[in-house]
């Protein structure tokens, strides 16, 4: 039996399925934190070097890995709204930006309140760090381009051309950071090498991404949701929702 | 197709002579910037010869992003830019033509003057040969990468500061190879790794930007 996908490609279709998934999704994340951050911080062994400071890394690695991860999301889900022209995919990558900003956002905050008692700065002009800060200005870009055009076809597509040359930039913003800070040969700390990590911190680690994956999917149906209602609000289907709501 | 890339160049080099003062005002702003630096830090000449390059960078990155809003926007505000993406010429050509007179109206002014600037900064010789030729190389990248943010904030509201934060983090590359290529110098490890990599950028930007403008252009007038 062939699932005929194109079916909830449209806002109509696609609305009740998120809700059905939501809970889901957002159990699941629920489920995975408690997991990931129990182990974390009980199960764990404490850190020969750094002490017990280095348990933010099960937030902090989570966090920096969605980033990243969720630009490219967002920037694939804005070249299928480009590409096939369908509203769903763009309402999709408007819908991620925000979280992927948070996640950008706390690895920056975490990461800071890890640095100052391990390396003793709050801030170091460090590669992953620098980058890390440019992609927050690309997500707030992206952001602001789309709030400030009204017509909302509009502000999809030139979202959309926005996140792919950014995503092109990305790579070349990294390795140019990357390379430029060595040639300055500063920062004195290199985050690079993780000591041979024990088995359980990484197992922390991955399910604590796990958990911010999902949470990241619950929050964007959840966001996609509202930007459906708000922009199908003239139409049928919606006028009929909003009537049989409960008041 | 080449008529109407020299028909647009000209065009827009004509109507620049004929409003010089526009153009001027991103120069002096370039150099004023610059001044300001030394009243701001001292004028330790050691301090100041170790931040010029950064300096002048910034500066013409801030310049040449100021200049942006000009690229397209008188056009789209009279109707030209309609008329020229229903021409049968490629839009691409076209876009090329126009980045092309900005750098010719920004770029090259500022890569002319950075070598006084330089001196300003106790410079050598050496380090502001290398600065010109890296501004050479680099603002006609800032022209085309700053063109697909002009394009994607066409007639939208605020559109002069939402370009400062489309465009400066995307400059970020540009601004760490061409002042990377002075201070190169300066060290003694030689600029030739930096230039490369500045020419290499203007490259793929030569081959990209224009496409992405002009699909943003057409985004913005559908």
């Amino acid at each position: 039996m062939a699932i005929n996908w194109f079916r909830f490609a449209s806002p109509q279709t696609f609305y009740p399925l998120a809700g059905r998934m939501i809970p889901v999704f957002a159990v699941l994340a629920a489920v995975l934190g408690v997991a990931g951050l129990y182990i974390g911080f009980f199960v764990a062994p404490t850190d020969f070097q750094q002490g017990e400071v280095y348990r933010i890394i099960f937030i902090h690695v989570a966090a920096a890995w969605m980033s990243m991860f969720i630009y490219l999301v967002m920037a694939a889900w804005a070249a299928f709204g480009l590409v096939l022209n369908t509203r769903l995919s763009s309402m999709m990558a408007t819908a991620l930006a925000p979280t992927g900003a948070l996640m950008t956002f706390i690895a920056l905050w975490t990461g800071a309140l890890w640095g100052k008692p391990t390396w003793g700065t709050w801030w170091a002009w460090d590669a992953r760090m620098t980058s890390e800060l440019i992609l927050l200005f690309l997500y707030i870009g992206f952001m602001a381009l789309q709030a400030s055009i009204d017509d909302p076809r509009r502000a999809d597509k030139a979202g959309a051309i926005l996140a792919l040359v950014g995503a092109v930039n990305v790579p070349i913003i990294y390795f140019s950071v990357k390379w430029w800070n060595t040639l300055h040969q500063g920062a004195s700390v290199s985050v690079g090498r993780a000591p041979s990590m024990a088995s359980t911190m990484l197992l922390g680690m991955l399910i604590m991404a796990l958990a911010f994956w999902m949470y990241s999917i619950a929050a964007a149906l959840m966001r996609v949701r509202s930007i459906i209602l708000e922009r199908e609000r003239n139409s049928q289907w919606v006028r009929e929702l909003a009537a049989g709501a409960p008041a | 197709m080449w008529d109407a890339f020299v028909a647009v160049f000209s065009r827009d080099l004509l109507q620049a002579w004929r409003r010089r003062a526009d153009w001027l005002t991103t120069f002096f702003f370039f150099i004023i910037v610059v001044s300001l630096f030394p009243l701001g830090v001292g004028p330790e000449p050691a301090l100041l010869r170790t931040m010029a390059p950064g300096i002048v960078w910034v500066a013409a990155l801030l310049a040449a992003m100021l200049s942006l809003p000009r690229v397209f926007g008188t056009d789209h505000a009279d109707g030209t830019l309609e008329q020229l993406i229903l021409t049968p010429q490629p839009l691409v050509v076209l876009v090329v033509a126009k980045v092309g007179a900005h750098w010719l109206l920004t770029g090259v002014p500022l890569a002319l003057m950075a070598p006084v600037l330089g001196l300003q900064f106790g410079l050598d010789g050496a380090p502001v040969g290398v600065l010109f030729f890296a501004l050479l190389l680099g603002t006609p990248c800032l022209s085309l990468i700053g063109a697909v943010g002009a394009a994607l904030t066409l007639g939208v509201r605020g559109g002069g500061v939402l370009i400062a934060l489309l465009v400066l983090p995307l400059y970020v590359p540009v601004l760490i190879f061409g002042a990377g290529a002075v201070e190169a110098t300066v060290a003694g490890t030689g600029a030739s790794g930096h230039l490369s990599l500045l020419a290499a950028g203007l490259l793929a930007a030569l081959v990209l930007a224009p496409w992405a403008t002009a699909a943003a252009l057409r985004v913005a007038l559908e």
